[in-house]
């Protein structure tokens, strides 16, 4: 049928001596209550027919724009306006005007439009417009069916849109190996598959591939996937054998109860007295009583359920009958499965190195007010708050996103910096050989911060906007993507980074900043003002927690309880990592985003489980490395 | 002329305040029962009564935090876990005895009379349903007996302490980092408390505790006034306890670590052993105070452990005075009292003009602020202005 299908096509404009009128005339009652079941008779006969204007007539079918004049029983293209019926005829496109009263509309259902479509669309491939071909692609990508392979291969020569025939290549190598005729064909188009790393490529290859289970009570005949081990489910297996009628059903607990207080006689049931029956083991004799009787279906024991599967074979047939078919989609799955193994690794990986970013970046702040000064800062997130904040405001105020954002970036540094010097001023500075009382300090700030920020800014999460350009995501193929906002998060992590590096090993600062870290005493002699240098360096660490808080606003949520999400993950890191490096801080973070993004993968539901295994982990990796990654080294690990 | 500590009278004579810390608590609970509903005239509402006794238990916490870091140093921001662990252990027993007793009325009804594994079934279906699943998990084994949950308060505090210090003192983590551990261990454990499958029905937690089994027919007031009473014994034999301690030789050497652990190491102790006994012991007296507690709060949720509420304990320990237990017992009560009060909404409203101070919006920063204002002024607490009165009479 295909083959003349195909004949016919190439013959566009042979004009048949039959018009469709007539031709459809006489299949009259299927035109006007069509079903879906019948209604292929009719729509092969009109493409068999070849007639120019079936296609037409088709979509004008489908939209309901055919109307049958009820007395002479002829079919119209009809646009109904007010009472009035602008008619069309169907062969020659004439038309004229009608009350509408003497037409009826005729109204294919859901399912028959559907038919009509599959139909439509081998003339849809040949349609001069590429859009609708593309669309008509889509639709075969959706549903796909024996019947479009066909027309597909015979539109691919005709095809003049390098991508669209590109595309049509592809399903047509789809089409081929799920319903092709000659097994070799299959064969050859299902191995082409394997270089296809697309989703519906595996998709093509799990339905070529796809068995039911079954179960028998000698050796199965047909292509045999596998055979299954009954003892791996017994109860789902043995509802198997009842629901095929080779065993009897098991009775369930409740069923057994209800029987048994339908039998009550004389305060006994099946001859043991009610009072007996909260032992389980009577309540089984009264039951087996009851059944040796008859009046209930007999018990099914643990052993009669063994024997039954032990007796029987529960295996999985291939849909597919040709063995060689299905070893051939086997091994090319597997091939495909391995490289998408790949694939995801690489995404994992990339998914780690954000995460690890983001740590970084919250963390770096934190490591070198504790690092380099020994104080902790538990107010340290509401300042990656402050940040993001600040960036809200911004964005408030300017409505550009990309100029708010250039905006936001150093007046949340700014704003934070000065936060931090004045903490540092106000308080730290009376607490610095205390280090637990700073912690507490600090803490009271923090409290007090948050519930400031609740005060203002209200409870609900405000909204921090990217711009166009940060929107979306890279995609490198189906498993393998990243959006581009954690790559600006990364890229602004890199530059910290270097820019920590550059002030601390190549400024003036950065030598002072380190000489009082090593030797206050001794700096000072040397003329180095470490109160000064102290307030530089802890506002320097505030500093950039701002700008963390507007890098991690743009993708999470600006909450005035978002800092006590990254306090405990920023010790974290700086406790891991080992305190006074920053790369220590980076090594720390490094581990801490890969080991959360691995526990998570390994338990994708439970993401609360990946902190509290993480959590644990470093616990237990603290006890073999209690000074972190980058343990200082000399005097300064004196502490 | 002083005499030394060996020949000083007595454990009274040496410790004068225990004496009149005992009597002010005597007298307190005296009056509270005597004013409450249950046994006396009606002026003190049972919520009230819950309320009181909530707050010894809080104190009992509060000391068990104070030995442990204002008197042995260690800042543990972890206590407040072995406290839920308390409430825990004794509500999986309150929960299962009383919806057992609910259960087998509920199915006495029966013409056949219930299998026990059918009663199990429908308990383990009335406790689990919420969270979607009818099993008992494994740490619900032995929730049908009192005893062993009992034990369970002491011991599982006791054992997680154990654990957890013996790994962080041995590998001689101290200062901030133990702290942060501290913090890490209890918001691990109050993540895995959120989840479902952890057995203790997630964040729906334990509810119904104030309801004990057994008891439905005393009413709310007699078994608040009961609590209230059991409350105020174990604050009392606490407070003895750890006065006993401190007082002792054993006492000595936690306060000399305290002050210099490496002097201490190399006067030839094992610093670590005293370490670790101080976590542990303050642990389970903190789950003790736990189990006391929640059946009069009436329901416990994996977000009482939080991290915040161990910091909190460390807030009232320090604006109350380290160094000394009546400190820790003033700092919880007023702290937790007035935190209540405020939040609640018992305080007026200040009305500065152009905006009105809401005190439930603002209690928090007033918390914050006077807590880094008694860290820079007033490091010792409100205890410290007690030595200061001492001194000038």
């Amino acid at each position: 049928m295909l083959l003349s299908l195909m004949c016919l096509l190439a013959s566009v404009g042979f004009a048949s001596a039959q018009d469709l009128q007539s031709l459809l005339q006489t299949h009259e009652a299927e035109v006007i209550k069509p079903s879906r079941k019948s209604v292929g008779v009719l729509l092969d006969d009109l493409v068999a027919s070849g007639l120019p204007q079936v296609p037409a007539f088709l979509e004008q079918w489908a939209e309901r724009n055919v109307w049958q004049d009820d007395t002479s029983g002829l079919f119209y293209f009809g646009a109904e306006a007010d009472d009035t019926l602008a008619l069309r005829d169907i062969d020659t496109g004439e038309e004229a005007t009608a009350p509408s009263d003497g037409f009826s509309q005729l109204r294919p259902n859901g399912g028959v439009r559907r038919v009509i479509g599959t139909a439509l669309v081998q003339f849809q491939l040949s349609d001069p417009d590429p859009a609708r071909r593309r669309a008509a692609l889509e639709s075969i990508a959706r549903r796909s069916d024996a019947s479009q392979l066909g027309p597909l291969v015979a539109s691919l020569d005709g095809e003049d849109d390098p991508a669209l025939r590109a595309r049509k290549a592809q399903l047509a190598n789809f089409l081929t190996a799920r319903f092709g005729q000659a097994a070799d064909e299959r064969i050859r188009a299902i191995e082409s598959l394997s270089s296809d790393p697309s989703l519906e490529a595996r998709a093509v290859l799990s339905q070529i591939l796809s068995a039911k289970t079954g179960v028998a009570e000698q050796q199965p005949e047909g292509n045999i996937a596998r055979i299954l081990d009954p003892m791996a489910a017994p109860l789902a297996s043995y509802e198997t054998l009842v629901e095929a009628g080779l065993a009897p059903g098991i009775v369930p607990h409740g069923e057994i109860r209800a029987a048994l207080e339908a039998k009550i006689v004389d305060g006994r049931v099946g001859g043991v007295p009610l009072a007996q029956l909260d032992d389980p083991a009577r309540r089984v004799d009264a039951y087996r009583a009851l059944a040796e009787v008859g009046s209930v279906p007999p018990l099914v024991t643990q052993d009669d359920i063994d024997t039954a599967l032990q007796n029987a074979v529960f295996y999985e047939r291939y849909a597919e009958e040709d063995a060689a078919i299905t070893d051939a989609a086997r091994a090319t799955l597997d091939a495909v499965e391995t490289r998408v193994g790949w694939a995801q690794t690489l995404d994992l990986t990339l998914d780690g190195l954000s995460l690890a970013s983001i740590y970084f970046l919250a963390a770096i702040g934190l490591a070198i007010t504790f690092g380099q000064m020994g104080v902790i800062n538990m107010a340290h997130g509401e300042f990656i708050m402050m940040g993001a904040y600040t960036g809200y405001v911004v964005q408030l105020v300017i409505p550009d996103y990309t100029m708010s954002l250039l905006i936001a970036l150093p007046l949340a540094f700014a704003v934070t910096f000065g936060a931090g010097v004045a903490m540092e001023r106000l308080v730290i500075r009376h607490l610095y050989h205390r280090p637990l009382e700073t912690l507490l300090a600090t803490f009271g700030i923090s409290i007090a911060l948050q519930q400031i920020a609740k005060n203002i800014f209200g409870t609900q999460a405000r909204p921090l906007t990217s711009p166009e350009w940060l929107r979306g995501a890279l995609v490198i193929s189906d498993v393998v993507q990243i959006s581009f906002i954690r790559i600006a998060i990364f890229v602004l992590a890199l530059i910290f980074l270097f820019l920590l590096l550059y002030i601390l090993k190549r400024t003036r600062l950065g030598l002072e900043v380190r000489a009082v870290t090593q030797n206050p005493g001794m700096a000072a002699s040397m003329g180095i003002n470490p109160d000064r240098i102290n307030m530089m360096t802890f506002g320097l660490g505030s500093g950039i927690a701002g700008v963390a808080g507007v890098g991690i606003g743009l993708y999470a949520q600006v909450t005035s309880e978002m800092g006590t999400n990254y306090i405990v993950q920023s010790f974290m890191t700086v406790v891991v990592g080992g305190v006074g490096s920053v790369f220590g801080t980076l090594a720390g973070a490094g581990l801490i985003g890969f080991l959360q993004k691995g526990i998570e993968w390994l338990n994708p539901s439970n993401t609360l489980a990946a902190q509290t295994y993480m959590i644990l982990f470093i616990i237990l990796f603290i006890q073999f490395r209690p000074k972190g990654i980058v343990a200082p080294k000399g005097r300064a690990a004196a502490d | 002329m002083t005499q030394t500590h060996s020949q000083r009278s007595s454990f009274i004579g040496r410790n004068p305040s225990v004496l009149y810390f005992l009597a002010a608590l005597g007298l307190f609970t005296a009056l509270v029962t005597v004013m409450s509903e249950a046994v006396g005239t009606g002026l003190v509402s049972t919520s009230f009564v819950k309320t009181l006794g909530k707050t010894l238990c809080l104190c009992l916490v509060a000391i068990a935090m104070d030995v442990v870091w204002g008197y042995c140093g260690i800042l543990s921001l972890g206590h407040f876990a072995f406290f839920g662990i308390g409430g825990y252990a004794i509500g999986m027993w309150l929960m299962y005895a009383r919806t057992e007793i609910i259960v087998a009325d509920s199915l006495a009804g029966q013409t056949i009379p219930p299998t026990p594994q059918e009663i199990s079934d429908a308990i383990g279906n009335q406790i689990f349903g919420v969270v979607g699943s009818s099993d008992f998990p494994l740490i619900w084994a032995f929730a049908d007996s009192l005893w062993i949950q009992l034990a369970f308060v002491v011991l599982i505090p006791g054992a997680l302490a154990l654990i957890f210090g013996w790994l962080a003192f041995r590998s001689r983590v101290n200062g901030v980092y133990l702290s942060i551990l501290t913090q890490a261990m209890t918001l691990a454990l109050a993540l895995y408390l959120f989840q479902n499958d952890s057995g203790l029905r997630g964040n729906n937690g334990l509810s119904g505790l104030q309801n004990i089994p057994g008891f439905a027919d005393s009413g709310q007031d007699m078994v608040s006034i009961v609590f209230f009473l059991a409350s105020a014994l174990a604050l009392a034999l606490g407070y003895l306890f750890f006065a006993w301690i401190t007082d002792s030789k054993l006492g000595n050497i936690i306060q000399a670590i305290r002050d210099d652990e490496s002097r201490v190491r190399f006067l030839g102790y094992h610093v670590e052993s005293y370490k670790l006994f101080v976590f542990t012991i303050t642990a389970i007296v903190a789950g003790i105070a736990g189990a006391l507690y929640y059946p009069q709060a009436g329901i416990i949720n994996p977000a009482e452990i939080a991290p915040i509420a161990s910091i909190y304990l460390a807030v009232w320990v320090a604006i109350g005075g380290r160094g000394r237990l009546y400190g820790a017992v003033i700092g919880a009560a007023v702290v937790s009292l007035l935190s209540s009060w405020f939040t609640g909404g018992g305080a007026p409203s200040i009305d500065l003009g152009v905006y009105t101070i809401h005190w439930v919006d603002w209690w928090l920063v007033l918390l914050g602020l006077s807590f880094v204002l008694i860290t820079l002024f007033a490091p010792k607490g409100i205890g410290g202005l007690f030595d200061k009165l001492v001194r000038k009479s």
